[in-house]
């Protein structure tokens, strides 16, 4: 493993076994977060990046499992442990923010005592007061106003951009050095977007920690991460550095997620859709998971699918007709 | 407070339903209730002077009134056949239906969560099939089944719990468990059901996220929420427990309101009826008020009241 | 790892469902139902096998149903008598089957009857709202505050005991667990797209309550029916147990409990096998109806 990578993920492989077949929701994916970088994952609903994380943090659910793979987490490989083994690492030094602050949050138990929770659960000699304390703290700096008003709150008292909050002062209350953000922002309002946005870049900036942040939201990604990976049907189809992937988009995919993202000021033209949906991973096309929506693709490209190939230093793509041209202004 | 408020108020509406419903119903009866009261020899005038001084020659609407207010003031008429008060008869049964219930309530209750948990926890293999199996065995043996069987095993083969009511504790332990064994099942049940449900709550994940170990995640997080229906559940037994007690208390000979009732059909004793019916049902309804109240305190999305 | 917990009863993922983006027909619910749950479709076998040897009954039973033989009372179960005589010298194997006729009958019927009652009632209440909703969940209310053998045995006491009146009293009480749920379903059903984009056209309130907003009721209603025909089959033996249910000489198995319980100490197969009986059907319809709600109502609530 390279000691500048504080999470790195090889040959993944989770799949849902369901009655009608084996769905490779993740089929062989390689994911490197270095240390004190924002990663993004990108990809639309249903593409397997929720269950990507899921299977670092052994959360799966069932019919799904972990079928293979290497997850190297700080030099301890997470894979083979036991699930109370992994439960000492979740948490403290890896700790995860889900999509749905509304639910995410336990209904009958006051905010203050589940963050306090996650503390308590990591450092056994620390006393109610001064966990107390140390949650008022991290209340105050993840932006919530009155903190010790809040802690006696429950979750339906507070708003969803609240709540989130209260999920990120949990995830950082251990001073985790690597958070999972999966779509933390979704499921809010645009301005509370940005604010959520905005505090997890100044928190990774403060404790130096890395986080790999999961969208399906490429503006999202242009805000904040520092390198980005493009999932689509399980695998990944596009990796490169934030800059390099906006200004030398190599795969159709990539392309049609960037077209479809509005932009203020730009033509008038419609605004670019990807035609149809994420293919049914039973019924998986034999060339490129891709090529029936792709507007590129060739007699070629329905029989064979590509590997991921390094077109330029640091940006990889998984098509046999990348494209090369520059982003239209 | 004000939440609870509204829900007693909200139950009178239901309260005067019931004993207008059990007021018509069991006056709609061909025949004069005074007949039956008098038996074979009567004279014209006899029944004209008592059907008057029971207030029967009123209007329905007018005896309905007199009834129910009588009924607050804690009076339910008087019994037919045994010239007495039927609230005095009631209180002299109801320390018998008390403790049948509550022995038999408390059976359920931590048999039924116990092994819910316990299948729960086990999902789907050998323990869980175990214990839902014999929950379900529980759920569809009727009554007078376990409390036949029971009595059998017991008290005829193996001799070591009495047979009928004596007036000590023992003696209900049988009748307890014949009424009880029913309702356990359905909690069990149902406290399986809903500690599954609840573990696909994203809330687990997010206190597995935190580090928590198994064992606390259901402990701390998942069974307090699954409690929730398991509540409600249980005071929608308390109905059919009390119907239930109708009938352990005849196979074991209990002088308690279920009896009360039955010899009531038998006697034709229409105030007495009335009377228990009511009362049961009143407690059902106090039940359910009892339960909404728990809820509150369990889940604090109801007690502000929104 | 930790995803293993708690297999059973769960909804697929949203990831999943969306990957594998297809629904299924009842039929093949119906078929999944059979492979998870092997014992729910034997119990829709024993089910069926009941009600045939109750249809029949004259032609199965070895001996009449009221055919007394003082010569040969209380015997043993023997081949000529599988389960033995009660104590008028009657065949219990055969009263047992005709007996079944009843049985069978009273926890279907009133079932069915009380599911129609339950369903216009919780339409109407859900769809109308207001006063309505009002008046009719407020009667729900009552008839689920008194306990059910009770408000059984008011109806028997004020009818008397007849085979109609115990139609009468199992309705009265089973319609209102019905109505609720059909309510619910409305109330949800009624805000949505559909049923605005129907009413925006003109359809009439009618149509959209059993064209639109029924059809949904449907796998619930299923259900909730396999379930309550159980407990109405409880509630007539029970009923008949305390002598207030069937009337002699008609025979149901709730009564042959009653006949037979004076001899529980001297010949317990009397009282018992029926008991058996009973419990062998209730536990069929229980045992179908948690299949079905696991197939066709996932998110149903008990």
């Amino acid at each position: 493993m390279d000691d500048r990578n504080i999470l790195e993920i090889r040959g993944l492989r989770s799949y849902f076994f369901t009655e009608k077949g084996t769905v490779p929701a993740v089929d062989g994916v390689d994911i490197d977060v270095p240390k004190g970088s924002i990663v993004g994952l990108v990809g639309e609903s249903g593409c397997g990046k929720s269950m990507t994380v899921r299977s670092i943090m052994g959360l799966v659910k069932y019919p799904g499992r972990v079928v293979e793979g290497s997850m190297c987490f700080d030099g301890r490989e997470l894979s083979g442990l036991r699930e109370n083994e992994l439960r000492k690492i979740c948490g403290d030094d890896i700790s995860m923010i889900f999509q749905e602050p509304m639910t995410s949050l336990n209904p009958v138990m006051k905010v203050g005592k589940q963050v306090r929770e996650a503390l308590m659960i990591h450092d056994r000699s620390i006393s109610r007061a001064e966990a107390d304390k140390k949650v008022m703290e991290i209340f105050e700096k993840v932006g919530i106003p009155e903190p010790e008003k809040r802690l006696e709150c429950y979750p339906h008292q507070l708003s969803g951009g609240l709540r989130q909050r209260v999920m990120i002062a949990m995830a950082m209350i251990c001073r985790p050095k690597l958070l999972i953000a999966d779509e933390p922002t979704t499921a809010l309002d645009v301005t509370i977007e940005a604010q959520i946005l905005r505090l997890m870049k100044e928190l990774r900036d403060e404790t130096g920690m890395s986080v790999l942040l999961i969208t399906h939201n490429l503006g999202v990604v242009a805000e904040i991460c520092d390198y980005v990976y493009v999932m689509y049907a399980g695998r990944i189809v596009e990796q490169a550095e934030t800059f390099e992937l906006f200004d030398h988009t190599a795969h159709p995919y990539t392309r049609g997620l960037l077209d479809s993202i509005p932009r203020i000021g730009g033509s008038a033209e419609r605004l670019h859709t990807i035609p149809g949906v994420v293919p049914n991973l039973l019924h998986l096309p034999k060339g490129c998971a891709f090529c029936n929506r792709c507007g590129y693709a060739e007699e070629a490209c329905h029989k064979a699918g590509g590997e991921l190939m390094e077109i330029r230093p640091g940006h990889k793509v998984r098509c046999i007709k990348p494209l090369e041209t520059e982003v239209k202004a | 407070m004000k939440y609870f408020l509204k829900r007693v108020i909200g139950t009178i509406p239901v309260l005067l339903g019931v004993v207008l419903l059990i007021f018509i119903m069991l006056r709609i009866i061909p025949g004069s209730p005074v007949l039956v009261m008098l038996g074979e020899h009567y004279d014209q005038e006899t029944i004209e002077r008592l059907t008057e001084l029971m207030g029967l020659d009123q209007p329905l609407l007018v005896q309905f009134f007199d009834y129910v207010k009588g009924a607050l003031m804690g009076d339910l008429g008087v019994s037919y056949r045994y010239q007495r008060p039927v609230a005095d008869m009631i209180m002299d049964a109801l320390p018998y239906t008390v403790k049948l219930a509550v022995m038999a309530a408390l059976f359920a209750w931590v048999m039924g969560l116990v092994s819910g948990i316990i299948a729960a926890v086990n999902n789907n293999n050998f323990i869980d099939r175990l214990f839902m199996g014999v929950s379900l065995l529980g759920v569809s043996m009727p009554i007078f089944m376990t409390s036949l069987v029971l009595q059998y095993i017991f008290s005829f083969k193996l001799g070591i719990l009495p047979m009928t009511e004596d007036g000590s504790m023992v003696s209900m332990i049988l009748p307890a468990i014949a009424l009880g064994w029913n309702s356990a099942g359905s909690v069990a049940r149902m406290t399986r059901s809903s500690l599954i449900e609840v573990m696909q709550a994203d809330y687990i994940d997010t206190a597995k996220a935190k580090g928590l170990l198994r064992g606390a995640v259901i402990m701390k997080h998942a069974l307090r929420n699954s409690l929730l229906p398991v509540v409600t559940m249980m005071a929608l037994q308390l109905s059919s427990m009390l119907s239930g007690a109708v009938i352990t208390e005849s196979v074991f000979a209990i002088p308690g309101i279920g009896r009360l009732a039955t010899e009531a059909i038998s006697n034709r004793d229409m105030p007495v009826l009335q009377g228990t019916v009511l009362f049961t049902t009143v407690i059902v309804i106090a039940g359910n008020l009892l339960a909404d109240m728990l809820y509150s305190v369990l889940d604090p999305r109801i007690r502000k009241g929104e | 790892m930790s995803s293993d917990i708690l297999k059973n009863d769960i909804r697929p993922d949203d990831e999943l469902s969306l990957q594998i983006g297809e629904r299924d027909g009842i039929r093949d619910k119906l078929k999944r139902m059979c492979r998870q749950n092997p014992l729910a479709a034997v119990s829709a076998i024993v089910i069926l096998i009941f009600i045939l040897m109750a249809i029949f009954a004259p032609i199965i039973a070895p001996y009449g149903e009221t055919e007394p033989d003082l010569l040969n009372r209380l015997q043993d179960p023997s081949l000529t008598h599988l389960l033995g005589t009660d104590e008028l010298g009657r065949d219990l194997f055969s009263r047992m089957l005709y007996g079944s006729r009843l049985s069978i009958t009273i926890g279907i019927l009133p079932s069915l009857i009380s599911l129609i009652i339950g369903v216009i009632a919780g339409l109407v209440a859900g769809y109308f709202g207001g006063w309505i909703d009002y008046v009719i969940m407020r009667i729900a209310d009552v008839m689920l505050s008194v306990p059910s053998l009770l408000l059984a045995m008011v109806v028997m006491y004020t009818l008397g005991t007849s085979t109609i009146n115990l139609f009468v009293a199992l309705t009265m009480t089973g319609w209102s667990s019905v109505a609720r749920v059909v309510r619910s379903h409305t109330l949800s059903i009624k805000e949505s797209e559909y049923v605005e984009a129907a009413r925006s056209i003109g359809v009439s309130k009618w149509k959209i309550m059993f064209r639109h907003i029924f059809p949904n009721c449907i796998p619930s209603l299923i259900v909730l029916f396999t379930l309550n025909v159980p407990s109405a089959i409880l509630s007539e033996s029970s009923l008949s147990f305390l002598g207030i249910g069937i009337k002699v000489p008609f025979a149901s198995w709730g009564l042959i409990v009653n006949q037979g319980r004076q001899f529980l100490f001297t010949q317990p197969w009397l009282c018992l096998a029926p008991c058996v009986a009973i419990m062998i059907i209730v536990l069929a319809f229980n045992f179908l109806g948690d299949g079905l709600r696991d197939v066709l109502d996932p998110y149903m609530q008990r």
